[in-house]
């Protein structure tokens, strides 16, 4: 069912003149003699309770940590979330199935379509829906657009926040690129909302695949300037190598997913694991890692955008015809001209409009790779028109939650770094 | 056929109601004899007996196994380390409040790396009960996650470290929102809730293990939402003694 992983090796020359065994951790603390001596004596072993947050631009929204300091070494951090709870869960408790959709891109929106697509795929999945191929595709390449949407993001941002400000400008400059490719498909930048259970709320614009094409033959080229500018920087990797560090058991115990995950070693990767809407059928890599430091999470991101740009050009190979969406009158409303003049037809589309489209009673969860991990979507239904709970297993929520077993023992300025490379977003730690 | 047909088929069909999934009918689930088995219920059974209360099978290819609460620690334990089934990943850990008063279910979603499969493992627990054992110990990945179904649901897990609010204030004295019965407004009037949220004291901002180590520091805690405080950083250790 699974093809194996291949595993691809980086040629990553660790730097030895950085230090011995090839990893910088931090700058030597050279004892001080003389005078200076006795005032270090004097603030030696003096903790500090510092407050990062909520509103700092480092810590990409609302994220606050509480960090106890010994000097410049973090000796304890206590994350604190909750600031733009939105309770999306419970609000969801109170909409229909279709009602959902807006609420799942404003928890990632960084990455809008993928949240948009999982949560159709988990309630076609509950109600028995099996889309059409066209459909199939047209999501898939939703996702893997957005995962590039959203490493470009996490690229540039990471890269500010560690003082390489041209990144930022290379990536946000694509990024704005394929705001206009969502733009065009759905009408939105960014609250897309473009799925609905059994299809998309539109097929494809003429000549957006076009665009799409245009685009990716735009993009390749500065992914490689992007590249240049700083996989054998030096300053890039005297602040990434090494950095935050996590083994392969404890990033599995922690439940790290997606690049954090795989850049650790472990080769578990939802698309390949267990694989929805064929994605066994297409050829493609799953990098990973080794040390599972902030380097390693670069390489990772940085390949798997090469990868998708990969599958992309597989999918518009493949895209084919006919509808979008599924020919299931439970979940579709009819034709607008059909609707206008036929009985049955107008009685059909009353009341999925005003009882909304209806799930058996049941329970499923529907799994995909996001951009930042394994985003899982649970949805339970009593047979009526609202979900009775719906639930999901953000990435970045289990992700950030490993990030005190990542710095204590670091030093200050590697709790902006590491929180950097997790790639984190707000909307669904808090949701 | 053509379109109109099939919306004529459609409509029978949305008079009948839902059809069911492939899951076949949910109120009698099918004994465990006629579901695919499933190795690692069929070891559970085996080691553990009467603790495995009941096996479905929903959506098609979910295994789902309802486990005594009581006795959950030792089963999770066991499939997280026997050779052969090793769910080494917890992907999620949630809960699911049907309302009524209906017992709330624990629910423990659970993927081998190495074997390739997916268990959902689950303790219904009374709404006078609502206490289960953590498994902090097993996979620290449900550090935070016993903490969002503490604060949402307000299910105590025993043997959690820090188990203390998450999303919500810690001074939140409205209840548990995600329960059925709470309302989608919160209990308290809006003017209630504004008076809360203007009167929160610097201390409020912290968890009680901060406010310990602050005061073992003899520190203050820094106000973190008051510009005043964040810009002086001479006055923010100092005597400003927590006036937000």
């Amino acid at each position: 069912m699974s093809s194996k992983l291949r595993r691809v090796i980086y040629n990553v020359a660790r730097n030895p003149e950085l230090s011995s065994g090839g990893s910088l951790v931090h700058a030597p603390i050279v004892p001080m003699a003389g005078e200076n001596a006795r005032v270090q004596e004097d603030i030696a072993g003096e903790h500090m309770l510092i407050n990062i947050g909520p509103q700092h631009p480092a810590t990409h929204g609302v994220l606050r940590l509480v960090l106890e300091l010994d000097g410049e070494t973090v000796v304890r951090c206590i994350p604190h979330i909750g600031y733009l709870h939105s309770s999306f869960e419970k609000l969801g408790e109170y909409r229909d199935w279709n009602q959902v959709v807006p609420l799942t891109d404003r928890m990632d929106y960084l990455a809008p379509l993928i949240y948009n697509c999982a949560y159709a795929m988990s309630v076609e999945k509950l109600m028995g829906v099996e889309v059409t191929e066209r459909c199939k595709v047209v999501r898939l390449i939703c996702m893997e657009l957005d995962r590039i949407f959203s490493h470009l993001l996490w690229l540039g941002t990471t890269a500010i926040d560690l003082g390489a400000f041209t990144v930022f400008l290379y990536t946000f400059q694509q990024r704005e690129l394929i705001y206009d490719l969502h733009e065009s498909f759905t009408g939105a930048r960014i609250t897309t909302s473009s799925t609905r259970i059994g299809g998309m709320m539109a097929d494809l614009p003429a000549g957006w695949i076009d665009q799409l094409v245009k685009w990716i033959e735009g993009f390749l080229p500065v992914l490689d300037e992007v590249d240049t500018l700083l996989t054998n920087n030096g300053i890039w990797i005297g602040r990434t190598q090494g950095v935050g560090s996590i083994s392969a058991a404890d990033a599995v115990n922690w439940g790290l997913s997606g690049p954090n995950l795989r850049a650790s070693g472990v080769s578990y990767d939802v698309r390949k694991d267990r694989p929805y809407y064929d994605m066994d059928s297409y050829d493609f890599d799953v990098p990973i890692g080794e040390h599972g430091d902030i380097y390693d999470r670069y390489l990772c991101r940085m390949e798997e955008m090469r990868q998708s740009v990969r599958l992309l050009r597989q999918f518009i190979q493949r895209l084919p015809g006919g509808s979008i969406n599924v020919d299931d009158p439970r979940v579709i409303l009819p034709p607008k001209t059909a609707a206008m003049n036929d009985m049955e037809s107008m009685i059909h589309h009353f009341k999925l409009v005003m009882e909304g489209v209806r799930a058996p009673v049941g329970e499923s969860w529907f799994s995909v790779e996001s951009s930042k991990g394994e985003l899982g979507m649970y949805v339970v239904s009593d047979g009526g028109s609202k979900p009775v709970r719906w639930r999901v297993r953000g990435p970045s929520f289990i992700n950030i939650a490993a990030l005190p077993h990542m710095i204590e023992g670091a030093l200050l300025s590697d709790v902006i770094a590491v929180n950097a490379s997790l790639d984190i977003v707000l909307g669904e730690i808090d949701r | 056929m053509t379109q109109n047909d099939a919306f004529k088929k459609g409509l029978e069909g949305l008079d009948a109601g839902p059809r069911p999934s492939d899951a076949g009918d949910h109120g009698a689930p099918p004994q465990a004899g006629d579901l695919p088995p499933h190795p690692s219920v069929d070891a559970l059974r085996e080691r553990f007996g009467d603790a495995v209360l009941r096996h479905e099978l929903v959506s098609g290819d979910e295994h789902i196994v309802y486990v005594l609460p009581d006795r959950s620690l030792e089963i999770l334990q066991f499939l997280r380390d026997e050779p052969g089934h090793r769910y080494d990943f917890l992907q999620d850990l949630t809960a699911v409040d049907y309302g009524g008063g209906r017992m709330i279910q624990v629910v423990y979603q659970l993927w081998s790396i190495e074997n390739k499969l997916n268990l959902r493992v689950k303790a219904e627990l009374p709404l006078d009960g609502l206490e289960i054992q953590s498994v902090y110990y097993l996979w620290r990945a449900v550090d935070w996650l016993e903490r969002e179904v503490y604060d949402m649901f307000g299910i105590v897990f025993d043997g959690h470290p820090d188990l203390r609010r998450i999303l919500m204030p810690y001074n939140y004295a409205e209840g548990h929102p995600l329960r059925k019965d709470f309302p989608l407004r919160g209990r308290f009037s809006r003017a209630e809730q504004t008076r809360r949220a203007l009167n929160l004291r610097t201390e409020d901002h912290y968890s009680p293990r901060e406010l310990e180590i602050a005061h073992v520091l003899g520190q203050s805690v820094p106000d973190p939402f008051s510009p005043a405080e964040t810009n002086s950083g001479q006055q923010q250790f100092g005597g400003m003694g927590g006036g937000g």
